[in-house]
Protein backbone atom coordinates (compact mmCIF):
# COMPACT_ATOMS: atom_id res chain seq x y z
CA UNK A 1 0.00 0.00 0.00
CA UNK A 2 2.94 2.38 0.65
CA UNK A 3 4.14 1.63 -2.82
CA UNK A 4 1.85 3.91 -4.78
CA UNK A 5 3.34 7.26 -3.81
CA UNK A 6 6.95 6.32 -3.95
CA UNK A 7 6.52 4.33 -7.15
CA UNK A 8 7.70 7.12 -9.44
CA UNK A 9 10.70 8.03 -7.34
CA UNK A 10 11.39 4.39 -6.74
CA UNK A 11 11.61 3.70 -10.43
CA UNK A 12 14.06 6.42 -11.28
CA UNK A 13 16.25 5.63 -8.27
CA UNK A 14 16.53 1.86 -8.68
CA UNK A 15 15.76 1.02 -12.26
CA UNK A 16 17.97 3.45 -14.20
CA UNK A 17 20.93 1.08 -14.36
CA UNK A 18 18.96 -1.90 -15.66
CA UNK A 19 16.68 0.09 -17.97
CA UNK A 20 19.90 1.49 -19.38
CA UNK A 21 20.97 -1.97 -20.52
CA UNK A 22 17.47 -2.54 -21.97
CA UNK A 23 17.67 0.63 -24.07
CA UNK A 24 21.25 -0.17 -25.02
CA UNK A 25 20.07 -3.51 -26.43
CA UNK A 26 17.29 -1.69 -28.31
CA UNK A 27 19.76 0.68 -30.00
CA UNK A 28 21.99 -2.26 -30.93
CA UNK A 29 19.04 -4.09 -32.52
CA UNK A 30 17.89 -0.96 -34.32
CA UNK A 31 21.34 -0.16 -35.69
CA UNK A 32 21.87 -3.72 -36.90
CA UNK A 33 18.49 -3.63 -38.69
CA UNK A 34 19.36 -0.29 -40.30
CA UNK A 35 22.71 -1.68 -41.44
CA UNK A 36 20.93 -4.70 -42.95
CA UNK A 37 18.39 -2.58 -44.81
CA UNK A 38 21.15 -0.16 -45.86
CA UNK A 39 23.29 -2.97 -47.28
CA UNK A 40 20.26 -4.42 -49.10
CA UNK A 41 19.60 -1.00 -50.61
CA UNK A 42 23.25 -0.50 -51.63
CA UNK A 43 23.27 -3.90 -53.28
CA UNK A 44 20.01 -3.13 -55.07
CA UNK A 45 21.09 0.26 -56.40
CA UNK A 46 24.83 -0.08 -56.93
CA UNK A 47 25.45 -3.83 -56.91
CA UNK A 48 27.65 -3.29 -53.86
CA UNK A 49 29.00 -6.59 -52.50
CA UNK A 50 28.55 -9.93 -54.24
CA UNK A 51 25.35 -11.75 -53.35
CA UNK A 52 27.07 -14.57 -51.43
CA UNK A 53 28.95 -12.17 -49.17
CA UNK A 54 25.82 -10.07 -48.67
CA UNK A 55 23.80 -13.12 -47.63
CA UNK A 56 26.51 -14.27 -45.23
CA UNK A 57 26.50 -10.82 -43.61
CA UNK A 58 22.69 -10.91 -43.33
CA UNK A 59 22.76 -14.33 -41.69
CA UNK A 60 25.55 -13.28 -39.34
CA UNK A 61 23.79 -10.07 -38.30
CA UNK A 62 20.51 -11.94 -37.81
CA UNK A 63 22.25 -14.36 -35.46
CA UNK A 64 23.69 -11.41 -33.52
CA UNK A 65 20.17 -9.95 -33.21
CA UNK A 66 18.86 -13.32 -32.07
CA UNK A 67 21.62 -13.53 -29.48
CA UNK A 68 20.71 -10.13 -28.02
CA UNK A 69 16.98 -10.86 -27.95
CA UNK A 70 17.48 -14.21 -26.22
CA UNK A 71 20.28 -13.22 -23.86
CA UNK A 72 19.03 -9.76 -22.81
CA UNK A 73 15.30 -9.47 -23.54
CA UNK A 74 14.50 -13.04 -22.55
CA UNK A 75 17.10 -12.83 -19.79
CA UNK A 76 18.60 -16.20 -20.66
CA UNK A 77 22.11 -14.77 -20.39
CA UNK A 78 21.54 -14.18 -16.68
CA UNK A 79 20.03 -17.56 -15.87
CA UNK A 80 22.00 -20.50 -14.52
CA UNK A 81 24.08 -22.69 -16.78
CA UNK A 82 21.64 -25.63 -16.57
CA UNK A 83 18.91 -23.58 -18.20
CA UNK A 84 21.18 -21.94 -20.76
CA UNK A 85 22.43 -25.36 -21.89
CA UNK A 86 18.90 -26.81 -21.98
CA UNK A 87 18.03 -24.15 -24.54
CA UNK A 88 21.26 -23.88 -26.52
CA UNK A 89 22.25 -27.52 -26.97
CA UNK A 90 19.08 -28.70 -28.79
CA UNK A 91 19.23 -25.62 -30.99
CA UNK A 92 22.61 -26.84 -32.25
CA UNK A 93 20.56 -29.49 -34.08
CA UNK A 94 19.58 -26.64 -36.39
CA UNK A 95 23.14 -26.52 -37.71
CA UNK A 96 22.77 -30.09 -38.96
CA UNK A 97 19.18 -29.46 -40.06
CA UNK A 98 20.08 -26.44 -42.18
CA UNK A 99 23.18 -27.93 -43.79
CA UNK A 100 21.41 -31.20 -44.60
CA UNK A 101 18.36 -29.61 -46.15
CA UNK A 102 20.09 -26.90 -48.13
CA UNK A 103 22.40 -29.58 -49.51
CA UNK A 104 19.31 -31.63 -50.33
CA UNK A 105 17.69 -28.70 -52.12
CA UNK A 106 20.84 -28.12 -54.11
CA UNK A 107 20.99 -31.79 -55.11
CA UNK A 108 17.35 -31.61 -56.27
CA UNK A 109 18.25 -28.66 -58.45
CA UNK A 110 21.08 -30.60 -60.05
CA UNK A 111 18.88 -33.66 -60.52
CA UNK A 112 16.24 -31.46 -62.14
CA UNK A 113 18.80 -30.23 -64.57
CA UNK A 114 19.91 -33.74 -65.48
CA UNK A 115 16.48 -35.38 -65.45
CA UNK A 116 14.35 -32.75 -67.21
CA UNK A 117 11.55 -34.27 -69.37
CA UNK A 118 12.95 -34.79 -72.83
CA UNK A 119 16.45 -35.57 -71.65
CA UNK A 120 17.62 -38.55 -73.71
CA UNK A 121 17.86 -41.63 -71.52
CA UNK A 122 21.22 -43.36 -71.66
CA UNK A 123 20.50 -47.09 -71.87
CA UNK A 124 23.21 -49.25 -70.29
CA UNK A 125 24.96 -51.28 -72.98
CA UNK A 126 24.22 -54.95 -72.46
CA UNK A 127 27.26 -57.06 -73.30
CA UNK A 128 27.35 -60.84 -73.92
CA UNK A 129 26.11 -62.61 -70.78
CA UNK A 130 28.99 -63.71 -68.61
CA UNK A 131 29.08 -67.36 -67.79
CA UNK A 132 29.62 -67.77 -64.07
CA UNK A 133 29.17 -71.49 -63.79
CA UNK B 1 28.91 -26.18 10.00
CA UNK B 2 32.04 -24.70 8.47
CA UNK B 3 30.83 -21.92 6.16
CA UNK B 4 34.27 -20.55 5.31
CA UNK B 5 34.26 -22.54 2.08
CA UNK B 6 30.95 -22.24 0.20
CA UNK B 7 29.94 -25.62 -1.14
CA UNK B 8 28.80 -25.71 -4.77
CA UNK B 9 25.04 -26.02 -4.83
CA UNK B 10 23.92 -29.50 -5.82
CA UNK B 11 21.31 -28.48 -8.36
CA UNK B 12 19.99 -32.00 -8.84
CA UNK B 13 19.85 -32.89 -5.13
CA UNK B 14 16.13 -32.14 -4.92
CA UNK B 15 14.17 -29.63 -2.92
CA UNK B 16 14.47 -26.83 -5.44
CA UNK B 17 14.26 -26.33 -9.19
CA UNK B 18 17.47 -27.52 -10.84
CA UNK B 19 17.05 -24.68 -13.32
CA UNK B 20 16.55 -22.05 -10.62
CA UNK B 21 13.27 -20.96 -12.19
CA UNK B 22 9.67 -21.77 -11.39
CA UNK B 23 7.82 -24.62 -13.07
CA UNK B 24 5.67 -22.24 -15.12
CA UNK B 25 8.64 -20.35 -16.50
CA UNK B 26 10.51 -23.56 -17.35
CA UNK B 27 7.50 -24.95 -19.16
CA UNK B 28 7.21 -21.73 -21.15
CA UNK B 29 10.84 -22.17 -22.22
CA UNK B 30 10.13 -25.80 -23.21
CA UNK B 31 7.11 -24.72 -25.22
CA UNK B 32 9.16 -22.02 -26.97
CA UNK B 33 11.73 -24.67 -27.89
CA UNK B 34 9.03 -26.78 -29.53
CA UNK B 35 7.69 -23.74 -31.35
CA UNK B 36 11.21 -22.81 -32.44
CA UNK B 37 11.54 -26.20 -34.12
CA UNK B 38 8.16 -25.79 -35.79
CA UNK B 39 9.09 -22.43 -37.26
CA UNK B 40 12.56 -23.73 -38.02
CA UNK B 41 11.09 -26.63 -39.95
CA UNK B 42 8.87 -24.27 -41.98
CA UNK B 43 11.72 -21.89 -42.74
CA UNK B 44 14.15 -24.67 -43.63
CA UNK B 45 11.51 -26.22 -45.90
CA UNK B 46 11.29 -22.80 -47.58
CA UNK B 47 15.07 -22.71 -47.91
CA UNK B 48 15.17 -26.21 -49.40
CA UNK B 49 12.53 -25.44 -52.03
CA UNK B 50 14.20 -22.15 -52.86
CA UNK B 51 17.60 -23.82 -53.18
CA UNK B 52 16.08 -26.44 -55.45
CA UNK B 53 14.53 -23.82 -57.74
CA UNK B 54 16.50 -22.54 -60.71
CA UNK B 55 15.11 -19.05 -60.10
CA UNK B 56 12.93 -17.15 -57.64
CA UNK B 57 11.08 -13.80 -57.48
CA UNK B 58 13.14 -10.83 -56.32
CA UNK B 59 11.90 -9.60 -52.90
CA UNK B 60 12.89 -6.05 -53.83
CA UNK B 61 10.39 -6.20 -56.69
CA UNK B 62 7.60 -7.94 -54.80
CA UNK B 63 7.74 -5.95 -51.56
CA UNK B 64 8.08 -2.36 -52.63
CA UNK B 65 4.77 -0.79 -51.74
CA UNK B 66 4.01 1.46 -48.77
CA UNK B 67 0.59 2.38 -47.42
CA UNK B 68 -0.48 5.81 -48.53
CA UNK B 69 2.39 6.19 -51.01
CA UNK B 70 0.43 5.01 -54.04
CA UNK B 71 2.68 3.58 -56.72
CA UNK B 72 5.94 4.87 -55.26
CA UNK B 73 8.60 2.15 -55.28
CA UNK B 74 10.07 1.81 -51.82
CA UNK B 75 11.67 -1.63 -51.63
CA UNK B 76 11.68 -3.16 -48.15
CA UNK B 77 10.66 0.10 -46.45
CA UNK B 78 7.34 -1.15 -45.16
CA UNK B 79 8.71 -4.40 -43.80
CA UNK B 80 11.51 -2.45 -42.09
CA UNK B 81 8.83 -0.37 -40.38
CA UNK B 82 7.10 -3.57 -39.27
CA UNK B 83 10.39 -4.89 -37.86
CA UNK B 84 10.90 -1.63 -35.99
CA UNK B 85 7.38 -1.78 -34.52
CA UNK B 86 7.88 -5.33 -33.27
CA UNK B 87 11.31 -4.61 -31.78
CA UNK B 88 9.84 -1.53 -30.04
CA UNK B 89 7.03 -3.66 -28.61
CA UNK B 90 9.65 -6.11 -27.33
CA UNK B 91 11.42 -3.23 -25.58
CA UNK B 92 8.19 -2.06 -23.93
CA UNK B 93 7.59 -5.66 -22.85
CA UNK B 94 11.02 -5.85 -21.19
CA UNK B 95 10.24 -2.55 -19.46
CA UNK B 96 6.95 -4.04 -18.23
CA UNK B 97 8.77 -7.07 -16.80
CA UNK B 98 11.32 -4.76 -15.20
CA UNK B 99 8.53 -2.69 -13.62
CA UNK B 100 7.08 -5.98 -12.36
CA UNK B 101 10.32 -6.68 -10.51
CA UNK B 102 9.92 -3.27 -8.89
CA UNK B 103 6.30 -4.23 -8.04
CA UNK B 104 5.21 -1.00 -9.75
CA UNK B 105 1.67 -1.84 -10.88
CA UNK B 106 1.03 1.37 -12.77
CA UNK B 107 4.26 1.13 -14.75
CA UNK B 108 3.61 -2.53 -15.59
CA UNK B 109 0.17 -1.61 -16.89
CA UNK B 110 1.56 1.29 -18.90
CA UNK B 111 4.33 -0.68 -20.62
CA UNK B 112 2.13 -3.73 -21.17
CA UNK B 113 -0.46 -1.47 -22.82
CA UNK B 114 2.18 -0.08 -25.18
CA UNK B 115 3.24 -3.65 -26.00
CA UNK B 116 -0.35 -4.48 -26.93
CA UNK B 117 -0.56 -1.33 -29.07
CA UNK B 118 2.65 -2.37 -30.84
CA UNK B 119 1.29 -5.85 -31.45
CA UNK B 120 -1.95 -4.52 -32.92
CA UNK B 121 0.01 -2.06 -35.07
CA UNK B 122 2.16 -4.91 -36.42
CA UNK B 123 -0.92 -7.02 -37.19
CA UNK B 124 -2.52 -4.07 -38.98
CA UNK B 125 0.60 -3.64 -41.10
CA UNK B 126 0.67 -7.33 -41.94
CA UNK B 127 -3.03 -7.22 -42.83
CA UNK B 128 -2.35 -4.29 -45.18
CA UNK B 129 0.57 -6.15 -46.78
CA UNK B 130 -1.55 -9.27 -47.30
CA UNK B 131 -4.47 -7.27 -48.73
CA UNK B 132 -2.15 -5.38 -51.06
CA UNK B 133 -0.51 -8.57 -52.33
CA UNK B 134 -3.94 -10.18 -52.73
CA UNK B 135 -5.07 -7.31 -54.90
CA UNK B 136 -1.98 -7.79 -57.04
CA UNK B 137 -3.10 -11.38 -57.62
CA UNK B 138 -1.06 -13.23 -55.02
CA UNK B 139 -2.56 -15.90 -52.78
CA UNK B 140 -2.09 -19.54 -51.90
CA UNK B 141 -1.95 -21.23 -55.29
CA UNK B 142 -1.62 -17.93 -57.22
CA UNK B 143 1.66 -16.18 -57.96
CA UNK B 144 1.63 -13.17 -60.32
CA UNK B 145 5.31 -12.35 -59.83
CA UNK B 146 8.02 -13.49 -62.21
CA UNK B 147 11.40 -14.92 -61.35
CA UNK B 148 14.62 -12.96 -61.46
CA UNK B 149 15.60 -14.75 -64.66
CA UNK B 150 12.32 -13.82 -66.34
CA UNK B 151 10.63 -17.20 -66.19
CA UNK B 152 7.16 -17.77 -64.76
CA UNK B 153 7.47 -18.28 -61.00
CA UNK B 154 5.90 -21.29 -59.31
CA UNK B 155 3.32 -20.88 -56.58
CA UNK B 156 5.91 -22.05 -54.03
CA UNK B 157 6.83 -18.43 -53.42
CA UNK B 158 3.37 -17.26 -52.39
CA UNK B 159 2.46 -20.53 -50.67
CA UNK B 160 5.43 -20.29 -48.36
CA UNK B 161 5.06 -16.55 -47.86
CA UNK B 162 1.43 -16.64 -46.78
CA UNK B 163 1.81 -19.83 -44.75
CA UNK B 164 4.83 -18.71 -42.74
CA UNK B 165 3.81 -15.06 -42.24
CA UNK B 166 0.28 -16.30 -41.49
CA UNK B 167 1.51 -18.76 -38.87
CA UNK B 168 3.64 -16.00 -37.39
CA UNK B 169 0.67 -13.62 -37.47
CA UNK B 170 -1.37 -16.19 -35.55
CA UNK B 171 1.33 -16.19 -32.89
CA UNK B 172 1.31 -12.39 -32.72
CA UNK B 173 -2.48 -12.46 -32.38
CA UNK B 174 -2.45 -15.02 -29.60
CA UNK B 175 0.33 -13.01 -27.95
CA UNK B 176 -1.79 -9.86 -28.07
CA UNK B 177 -4.76 -11.74 -26.60
CA UNK B 178 -2.60 -13.17 -23.80
CA UNK B 179 -1.16 -9.74 -23.09
CA UNK B 180 -4.66 -8.25 -22.85
CA UNK B 181 -5.71 -10.97 -20.38
CA UNK B 182 -2.60 -10.39 -18.27
CA UNK B 183 -3.09 -6.60 -18.44
CA UNK B 184 -6.61 -7.08 -17.07
CA UNK B 185 -5.13 -9.08 -14.20
CA UNK B 186 -2.46 -6.45 -13.57
CA UNK B 187 -5.09 -3.72 -13.36
CA UNK B 188 -7.20 -5.88 -11.08
CA UNK B 189 -4.29 -6.25 -8.69
CA UNK B 190 -4.04 -10.04 -9.00
CA UNK B 191 -0.24 -10.02 -9.03
CA UNK B 192 0.09 -7.56 -6.19
CA UNK B 193 -1.99 -10.00 -4.17
CA UNK B 194 0.09 -12.92 -5.39
CA UNK B 195 3.27 -11.14 -4.40
CA UNK B 196 5.07 -11.36 -7.73
CA UNK B 197 4.66 -10.39 -11.35
CA UNK B 198 6.08 -13.58 -12.79
CA UNK B 199 3.10 -14.02 -15.13
CA UNK B 200 4.22 -10.86 -16.91
CA UNK B 201 7.64 -12.44 -17.34
CA UNK B 202 6.14 -15.59 -18.80
CA UNK B 203 4.03 -13.82 -21.42
CA UNK B 204 7.08 -11.63 -21.95
CA UNK B 205 9.09 -14.69 -22.96
CA UNK B 206 6.38 -15.63 -25.45
CA UNK B 207 6.32 -12.12 -26.87
CA UNK B 208 10.08 -12.01 -27.33
CA UNK B 209 9.93 -15.36 -29.05
CA UNK B 210 7.40 -13.93 -31.50
CA UNK B 211 9.78 -11.04 -32.17
CA UNK B 212 12.68 -13.45 -32.59
CA UNK B 213 10.81 -15.51 -35.17
CA UNK B 214 10.02 -12.32 -37.08
CA UNK B 215 13.72 -11.44 -37.18
CA UNK B 216 14.35 -14.75 -38.97
CA UNK B 217 11.29 -14.48 -41.24
CA UNK B 218 12.39 -10.95 -42.20
CA UNK B 219 15.87 -12.20 -43.09
CA UNK B 220 14.74 -15.29 -45.02
CA UNK B 221 11.94 -13.75 -47.06
CA UNK B 222 13.03 -10.17 -47.56
CA UNK B 223 16.82 -10.03 -47.33
CA UNK B 224 18.24 -13.31 -48.61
Amino acid sequence: MEHTHTAAGHESAHSDSSTKSIWRTFWILLCITLVEVGLAFLHLEYGFLPRVMLNSIFIGLTLVKAFYIVAEFMHLGHEIKNLIMTILVPLLLFVWFIIAFLYEGDSWKNMRKDLKPGTPVETPKVGPAEKHH
Amino acid sequence: MDTAVTAKKKWWAGGYSPFNVSYGKLMMWYFLMSDAFTFGALLIAYGTIRFSSPSWPDPNEVFKSFPGMGHAELPLMFVSLMTFILIMSSVTMVLAVHAGHMRDRKAVAKWLMWTIVGGIAFLSCQAWEWTHLFHEGAWWGRNPFINVDGTQASTNFTNFFFTITGFHGLHVTSGVVLNIVILANVLKGTYDQRGHYEMVEKVGLYWHFVDLVWVFVFTCFYLL
